[in-house]
């Protein structure tokens, strides 16, 4: 008789569905996975090592290039770092703009996470659908910042600038002119802010729809129940958090728990579901759409209402106002340093996290003293997620190693750094 | 039931006793420093006493270079910035290279239950062969943690079942977190068309420094009073 042995499958790195430059090497037998090792770096590009370089200011961009569907999420645990070392007080109303974002930001990874999972898996409508919704808050990130993705908006000690008075309007062009562009710009006639209200009016519709066509489609009940089960035990031991650890049933979220900037003030709930499979873990997601949805709208309430500043006047991170640097001196040289050298920080580290629409995403910082970091290590949720996937896919089919990646919520820019 | 840093610090004394070979509370973080040989027990007891169930985080650091600077500064007045002098006098130095306590790898840990979150230390003893045991016993998360450490900063975990690379290429040389490893690399990589096939090539581009890394101990920069 001949001998039977085990067949290694290379998966990726250039495969549609593992959501960037994964490589994976599959063990299989038949068709069953007995061991998988995922190879992945093929996207590091020394995050880590660049921003020991540079001043504080110069390596906000670097973390909207981290996890690249999440960005404002990764800006905020890097100025928040910056802030408890430096025992800065932001002002209220950057806070309410910050959790604004945040919760913007949540809806764009979760539907970018949405779309490309359905379609991995089968369905290709939602995929389209998903994008529609994302475009709109991409206008948004685009009117406070200028970009579309890497926004670069938040700072230590606030915002960028406030948010603008008007939204920028569709232009006439060959396929969009007359009455069909009137109604394109309905909704942009207003403030961002009535921009943002009339989304999450409609939003809450949207979400219903994905519903319709997924919660209890059969096909998609029969790839996501049961697939990739993780106890809440072993949750724990593979070190998950965010909707992966919520879906697993532990109710565990940093906005509630350890809460900050001004989580403690708004009314939301925290989804957490029940057997810790796939499907479990997209009603979670879903869900937390939903409550996310709630959360901006009493941002936007409160926005609404409350003018002020959004830059904190400490002169340590925050230049001097234009008016008075052109008639002082030393806020002139004051404004020239703080461009070029920077602000130091005095010695010591600190940890700050934020609750990342993936997970708990942490900045540790080590500063000497100087102007730029001694040592910055980004600990991202995506990279315990996937090296949990050998665990995961363990005597599953190929197919649902696919499945298994989607649901982790996978984006290499942040498991690579 | 969130837990008070001043609680945790007392039950950490209580549990760990003289193991802790140093505490510090800051910014209200507890962070404790433990020897790497009793390290791996006293893991353990911080994961069941302490119900530390979660390692979040395994950070390795090279001290190598701490508290150095590219541009001296010389105190001026007390309000404004202080003036900046140039260190003519930069010379490659290796005796630093072999610094006691240079590495470190650091353990974020938190507590679901108990809300709290801790970080714990471990200096290797050795410089040249920096050892620490693995923890992939204790929390199973640790396996890709300190195969990244290995890999960026060549801290050897001992007892790890698979100590391979992680994040750079097949066949890197060297480990690019280290301090005394220069921020352009030391090779690079372009297609020979004679060859057919990838080449690698010492680098050609030298590292610029833009704004020099300074340490200031002025009012200004370490106060409020900067208006």
């Amino acid at each position: 008789m001949s001998e039977i042995r085990n067949y290694t499958l290379n998966f990726g790195p250039q495969h549609p569905s593992a959501h960037g430059v994964l490589r994976l090497v599959l063990e299989l037998d038949g068709e069953t996975i007995v061991r998988s090792d995922p190879h992945i770096g093929l996207l590091h590009r020394g995050t880590e090592k660049l921003v020991e370089y540079k001043p504080y200011n110069q390596s906000i961009g670097y973390m909207d290039r981290l996890d690249y569907v999440s960005m404002m999420s990764n800006e905020h645990a890097y100025v928040m770092a910056i802030e408890k070392m430096l025992d800065i007080k932001v002002p209220e109303r950057a806070q309410y703009i910050r959790v604004m974002f945040d919760e913007i930001t949540r809806l764009l990874n979760h539907l970018m996470w949405l779309g490309a999972h359905a379609l991995d898996i089968g369905a290709m409508t939602i995929f389209l659908y998903a994008f529609r919704e994302r475009e709109d808050l991409m206008d948004c990130y685009e009117a406070v910042s200028g970009a579309r993705m890497h926004a670069t908006y938040y700072r230590p000690g606030g915002v960028y600038r406030d948010l603008p008075d008007s939204m920028p309007k569709h232009k006439a062009s060959k396929w969009h002119s007359g009455k069909k562009l009137d109604k394109l710009n309905a909704i942009r006639e207003g403030t961002l802010l009535d921009f943002i209200e009339s989304f999450t009016q409609r939003f809450p519709g949207y979400i219903d729809e994905y519903e319709v066509l997924l919660t209890d489609n059969r096909i998609w009940k029969q790839r996501t129940v049961d697939i990739g089960i993780v106890s809440p035990e072993r949750a724990l031991q593979l070190g998950f958090t965010g909707p992966m650890l919520r879906g697993s049933g532990i109710a565990w979220d940093l906005r509630k728990k350890q809460p900050y900037e001004v989580y403690d003030k708004l009314d939301f709930d925290i989804p957490v579901g029940v057997t810790g499979d796939c499907y479990d873990r997209y009603l979670v997601r879903v869900q937390e759409m939903r409550e996310s949805n709630k959360i901006i709208k009493q941002c936007v309430d409160w926005l609404n209402k409350n003018p002020g500043p959004v830059m904190t006047d400490d002169n340590r991170v925050a230049p001097p106002s234009r008016e008075y640097a052109k008639t002082n001196m030393e806020a002139l040289i004051h404004h020239f340093k703080l461009f070029t050298e920077g602000y130091t920080i005095p010695s010591g580290e600190i940890y700050s996290a934020v609750e990342h629409p993936k997970g708990e995403f942490g900045i540790y910082m080590i500063s000497d003293g100087a102007n730029k970091p001694y040592r910055m290590k980004v600990r991202a949720p995506g990279f315990t997620h996937l090296a949990s996937l050998d665990e995961m896919v363990k005597g599953h089919m190929i197919a649902d190693v696919v499945a298994i990646i989607g649901t982790q919520d996978i984006v290499f820019g942040e498991v690579d750094r | 039931m969130k837990l008070s840093v001043l609680d945790l610090k007392e039950n950490v004394d209580k549990v760990l006793g003289n193991a802790v070979v140093a505490s510090v509370l800051d910014n209200g973080e507890l962070t404790i420093e433990i020897a790497p040989t009793t390290a791996l027990n006293n893991f353990e007891l911080l994961k069941n006493e302490l119900k530390f169930e979660q390692l979040i985080d395994v950070c390795g650091v090279d001290y190598l270079s701490f508290g150095e600077t590219n541009w001296e500064t010389r105190t001026a007045v007390n309000k404004g910035f202080s003036r900046g002098v140039f260190d003519f006098a930069e010379e490659e130095d290796d005796a630093d290279l072999m610094k006691p306590r240079r590495f470190a790898s650091v353990y974020h840990l938190l507590s679901v239950t108990k809300n709290v979150r801790i970080r714990v230390k471990v200096f290797p003893e050795d410089t040249k062969m920096p050892i620490v045991p693995s923890v992939v016993s204790v929390w199973t998360c640790a396996d890709w943690f300190e195969r990244e450490s290995f890999d960026l900063l060549g801290i050897i975990y001992e007892g790890h079942p698979d100590l391979r690379r992680l994040l750079t290429d097949y066949g890197f040389i060297g480990h690019p977190l280290r301090k005394d490893f220069p921020l352009v690399g030391e090779v690079e990589m372009r297609y020979d068309n004679e060859k057919k096939r990838v080449v690698y090539e010492p680098v050609q581009i030298e590292n610029r420094v833009n704004v020099p890394r300074v340490i200031r101990e002025d009012k200004i920069t370490n106060t409020e009073q900067g208006k």
